[in-house]
This record gives structure tokens, C-alpha cells and sequence, in this order.
């Protein structure tokens, strides 16, 4: 099973559009939504959810004011000032590190576990679907995406790929998402804020040592930036698999809860076939190279 | 006055409205809170005059005292460091800086030590204010809070926050006068702003929504609005023109006095909507 993350650095770039259009070419697939603190992909794809659970993927530190002898050594230990004036503990901050818990000479604190959000499976006409939902504001979501992924890995049935769609960004969310995967795709767009963007996450690709190919979307909406993307691309070995061009009927047609390809746009149809094309190509070859690279050595 | 601009969903124009009210509204201090991903200095164009490094703590055990105990990694609630074969290992990256290890080596046998996971950087007159995180580190919060450290009291602060609304969003928007809610009319855009608007809820601070790619056929954000009774502020139209100078670098207030205008009359709302 080869495993495909889409990411962007930037948000707003069309990583769901892309991903939810594939889930509708790529045949013999997973879905995974990995963009847990602002999960789209399932406003698109509709299924029955077959599995639904809390996630708790967290600790908070507990007091028992009963015992407290309010002597403060929390407080002062604290590192995340989740401990207030009153000695009462601000869920919001608090990290569950558990070094109150420790300091505490009158063992009055204790870590509990907390819920951090739900896991969700479901059977699409797709294929199967594994998302989460982070509870507002919560902590770990980066912990959650991995649960995402272990669920794909619980519910899989012989599929050849998976799709993963990605969060902005560049942290514990991107690096959750892309950690093990087969290949990056990054989906750029051509503004200096996304070329600056684009840059970050393919380094963090790089970092981790994963293959990374880039999708410029919109493309002929600036194609002075369009060609830096391109010239920069070749400069540091990330192929440009595919480019879309602007068309405002991708918009209307998600304010209509369509994928581009349901909407009958053809030339975008295209060119996102194309782009998969690609993907499957390289991933293949990629590991051609890894196996024959893995005989010689 | 701070100010915080989020979003829920990336891309909506978060960095768009921070950076335009703070062309629009005179003196202030722009402050990039998406340390992931900081783009307000695209926009902006400062001069950055000083680069100041963001240091965490992490252990280091010193392997003469260490008896190999284990205590650390029981300790450790993140997994960030572990005994393995009498020897201690620490993974840095993972490690949230709490200390707790410390505090449990019955040894004295740890110590900590300053590793860089980002930087902060500031331009001459103290009016931009941005952090990056280092490529490859996972956890932006320290970075975050070396910036709230550094926010004026003189005069108004915007600040620019990542997107989603998890730890980071909330790290940023924590102790702000004003919430302003970037959103765009597509169900994506309406589905994260229901999660935004959840979150300042809890948090409990005055916040209105600014419509970004407004367009007369599609009016749900309004409509949430409306049944919820939440303040549009402001609603910029799609436009093909202000898409294209963006890919720029280039903000319609730059060029458009009207534009200016609708941005100090933003700023009028949010000091209302603040002393509410």
C-alpha cells in the first residue's frame, strides 16, 4: 500500500479540492483526512460511518482541593502558567506534563486523561474513509492525526493506495501527516506568500527524506510566479507534476457541494488525471530505484 | 488594544486583513503569530534589524551520576526521553520542555540545556514583529509565547494567527481585547468558521466576522451570521483585480484610498465591538 500526503504550507491553496477530485479517479484507494483541527474532506464525500470514537489523546493535571495544603510548588513549577493565583488548574493551558504531579509534596494532583477529539471511519462509494474531529482548542492534535493513520492501517482491505490530505503549515500536524509516507504532493499557488510557503514544506519533505512533487494550482493567475515556482523546482530536484488553471466554476461548484470533476469540467478533469498519472509514475519508480539501490548496497 | 485575526481554515485572507488594517490604522505593531508559515513580511516589507533566537530547554544527562534509574522516562509524559540499556536517550525534537524529568532524576543527574527551535525578528521601530519555526520542529508554541512577550502596550496590536484552532490559535489568541474572523462563502470556509467561532466563544472574547471573496450568489456566511447574531464587519468582494495584485505582495490599500477607508471604519468596529 503506497501512501500519498498532499500538503500546501499555505492554506487555501486547493489541497481538498485536488484530493477529493482523486478520490473520485483514483481507483482502489483509502481517504484520510489528516487536517483534524479543520477537517473538509468530509463535507464532500458522503459514507456511513462505521466506526466513531473519543480519541483521548491527553492529560490534564487534576487537584484535590481536599488535600491541597496550598503551599504554591505547582504554581512555581509550572512552565505553562496553567496553574492560577487560586491554585486552580487553566484546562486551556495546561499540557499534562505531569510536573506539578511530582512536585507536589502532599500528592494532592494527578494526571487525568482527557478526551482531544473523535476518530471516524467510513464506508464511501470511494472507498474507505478515516478522519477526526479535534475538539475545540484542544491539544495534540498532531497525536490524533496519527490515530487517523492508524485507523487506515486497522481498516484496510488490500487497497493499493492512500490518499492523505494535509494541513497547512509546516509542524506537528504536516510532519504527523507526512511521516512514513511514500510521497509529498505540494500544492502551490502562484503568490509570493505560496512560494514562500512552498518552500518551507518542501524542506520539511526533504528534512524527513520523503520524495516530493509539486501541483500548481491556478497557475495562470500570476505566471511570473508560476515560473519562479517552476525555476526553483528544477533548481532543487521537485518535479512539477501538473499545473490547473484559475477557473472560477471550481468555486461555484463547491458552493454546490461538487468536485470539480462532478461539475463536468473537463480541462481541470484533465489535467488532475494527468497530475495522477504522474504521481503513480514516479511512486513506482521511486521504489524501483529504492529496490534496485537495495540489491547493489 | 490587541487584536487577534484567525481563521479556521488556511487561505481564507487572515494575513490580507491583519496587514491592511495595520497600513490603515496609523502607528501599531504588526505581530506574525503563523510561526509555521509567517507571511505578513511579504506584504509589509520590513527591515528586520534584529534576529533574536528562540532557545527551549532539553535534557542532558550526565552519565557519571546517572545509575540508570529510569525515573526520567516514567516521569516523561511525551516519550522524550527513556532509559535503554542503563544508558539514557533523549529525542529532542518530541520533548516539551516541562522540566519533569528534572524534577524526578533522584540523581541530580540531568541537566538542561538551550537548543534553537525557531527565531524571532523585529524591524527598527518595533512596529513588525515576526516568528519562523525551524524546519523539521514540530512544536511552535515556545516561539508563540516569546512573541506575546514582546507585544506593545503603546499602541494597537494586530495579531496574525496560524490557521485551524488548536493549541497554537488558542496560545495566540489568548489574552487578545478583539477576535476578527476571516472567512470565505464556500462550505469549507463556513465549516471552519463554525469551529473559529466555537472556540473564541469559549475563550470568551468580543469577536465580528469579515466575509473575504464575498459574492452576491452565496450568502451562508452571512446567513450564519445573521442566525447567530454575530457582526459582519466588513466584506471584501471577489475580485480577479485584488487577486492578482495579492499574488503580488501588492494590498489593495496601497492603492486605493477607499479601500483605507473601509479598513479604519474595521477599526472603529472592532474598538466598539471591544468595549462591549
Amino acid at each position: 500500500m503506497k501512501q500519498i500526503a498532499f500538503v500546501s504550507g499555505k492554506g487555501g491553496t486547493g489541497k481538498s479540492t485536488l484530493v477529493s477530485s482523486l478520490s473520485i479517479l483514483v481507483k482502489d484507494k483509502m481517504l484520510a483526512d489528516c487536517d483534524v483541527d479543520a477537517p473538509n474532506l468530509h463535507i464532500l464525500i458522503n459514507g456511513d460511518i462505521i466506526k466513531q470514537e473519543d480519541y483521548l489523546g491527553a492529560k490534564e493535571a487534576v487537584i484535590d482541593p481536599s488535600v491541597c495544603i496550598e503551599c504554591g510548588l505547582c504554581k512555581s513549577t509550572c512552565r505553562f502558567d496553567a496553574i492560577s493565583e487560586k491554585l486552580e488548574i487553566l484546562p486551556m493551558m495546561c499540557e499534562g506534563c505531569g510536573a506539578c504531579v511530582i512536585v507536589c509534596p502532599v500528592k494532592a494532583i494527578s494526571l487525568e486523561e482527557v478526551k482531544t477529539g473523535q476518530t471516524y471511519v467510513a464506508k464511501t462509494e470511494r472507498g474507505t474513509f478515516s478522519h477526526a474531529l479535534l475538539d475545540i482548542g484542544a491539544e495534540g492534535s498532531g497525536k490524533l492525526v496519527t490515530e487517523v493513520r492508524k485507523n487506515v492501517h486497522n481498516y484496510k482491505n488490500d487497497e493499493k493506495w492512500v490518499l492523505i490530505d494535509g494541513s497547512p503549515g509546516i509542524g506537528c500536524v504536516v510532519i504527523a501527516s507526512i511521516t512514513g509516507a511514500d510521497a509529498v504532493v505540494a500544492v502551490s499557488e502562484p503568490t509570493l506568500s505560496g512560494l514562500s510557503d512552498l518552500k518551507r514544506v518542501l524542506s520539511v519533505a526533504q528534512h524527513f527524506q520523503i520524495p516530493a512533487f509539486v501541483c500548481i494550482n491556478k497557475y495562470d493567475l500570476n505566471t511570473d510566479i508560476t515560473k519562479q515556482i517552476e525555476e526553483y523546482c528544477i533548481v532543487n530536484d521537485f518535479p512539477v507534476i501538473g499545473k490547473i488553471p484559475f477557473d472560477p466554476t471550481i468555486v461555484k461548484a463547491l458552493q454546490q457541494f461538487k468536485t470539480p470533476i462532478e461539475a463536468g469540467n473537463e480541462i481541470v478533469t484533465e489535467e488532475i488525471r494527468k497530475i495522477w498519472e504522474q504521481i503513480m509514475c514516479r511512486v513506482e519508480e521511486n521504489w524501483t530505484i529504492n529496490k534496485t539501490k537495495r540489491r547493489y548496497l | 488594544m490587541k487584536i487577534a485575526v484567525l481563521s479556521g481554515k488556511g487561505g481564507t485572507g487572515k494575513t490580507t486583513v491583519s496587514a491592511s488594517l495595520a497600513l490603515s490604522i496609523g502607528k501599531c505593531q504588526y505581530v506574525d503569530c503563523d510561526v509555521e508559515e509567517p507571511n505578513g513580511w511579504v506584504f509589509l516589507r520590513p527591515e528586520i534589524k534584529n534576529t533574536i533566537p528562540v532557545n527551549v530547554l532539553v535534557p542532558e544527562a550526565d552519565a557519571l551520576k546517572c545509575n540508570g534509574c529510569g525515573d526520567c522516562g516514567k516521569a516523561c509524559q511525551f516519550h522524550a526521553i527513556a532509559v535503554v540499556k542503563g544508558k539514557v536517550l533523549v529525542f529532542p525534537e518530541i520533548c516539551h520542555h516541562c522540566g519533569a524529568c528534572l524534577i524526578a532524576c533522584p540523581q541530580e543527574a540531568i541537566r538542561e540545556v538551550n537548543r534553537e527551535t525557531g527565531v524571532i525578528e523585529i524591524n527598527e521601530d518595533n512596529t513588525f514583529l515576526q516568528g519562523r519555526l525551524n524546519i523539521g520542529e514540530p512544536i511552535s508554541i515556545p516561539i508563540i509565547r516569546e512573541l506575546k512577550k514582546r507585544l506593545r502596550n503603546d499602541v494597537p496590536v494586530i495579531l496574525d494567527c496560524s490557521p485551524g484552532a488548536s493549541c497554537t490559535v488558542v496560545q495566540s489568541v489568548g489574552g487578545c481585547d478583539y477576535c476578527i474572523l476571516v472567512t470565505e462563502p464556500t462550505p469549507f470556509g463556513l465549516h471552519d468558521l463554525k469551529i473559529a467561532v466555537q472556540l473564541i466563544k469559549n475563550m470568551e472574547i468580543p469577536f465580528g466576522v469579515v466575509v473575504n471573496k464575498a459574492s452576491q450568489d452565496n450568502q451562508s456566511v452571512q446567513e450564519f451570521c445573521k442566525q447567530n447574531q454575530i457582526e459582519i464587519l466588513l466584506e471584501i468582494p471577489y475580485s480577479q483585480e485584488i487577486a492578482q495584485a495579492y499574488s503580488k505582495g501588492i494590498l489593495p490599500v496601497e492603492h486605493n484610498g477607499d479601500w483605507k477607508s473601509k479598513f479604519e471604519e474595521l477599526y472603529q468596529k472592532v474598538e466598539r465591538g471591544a468595549r462591549k
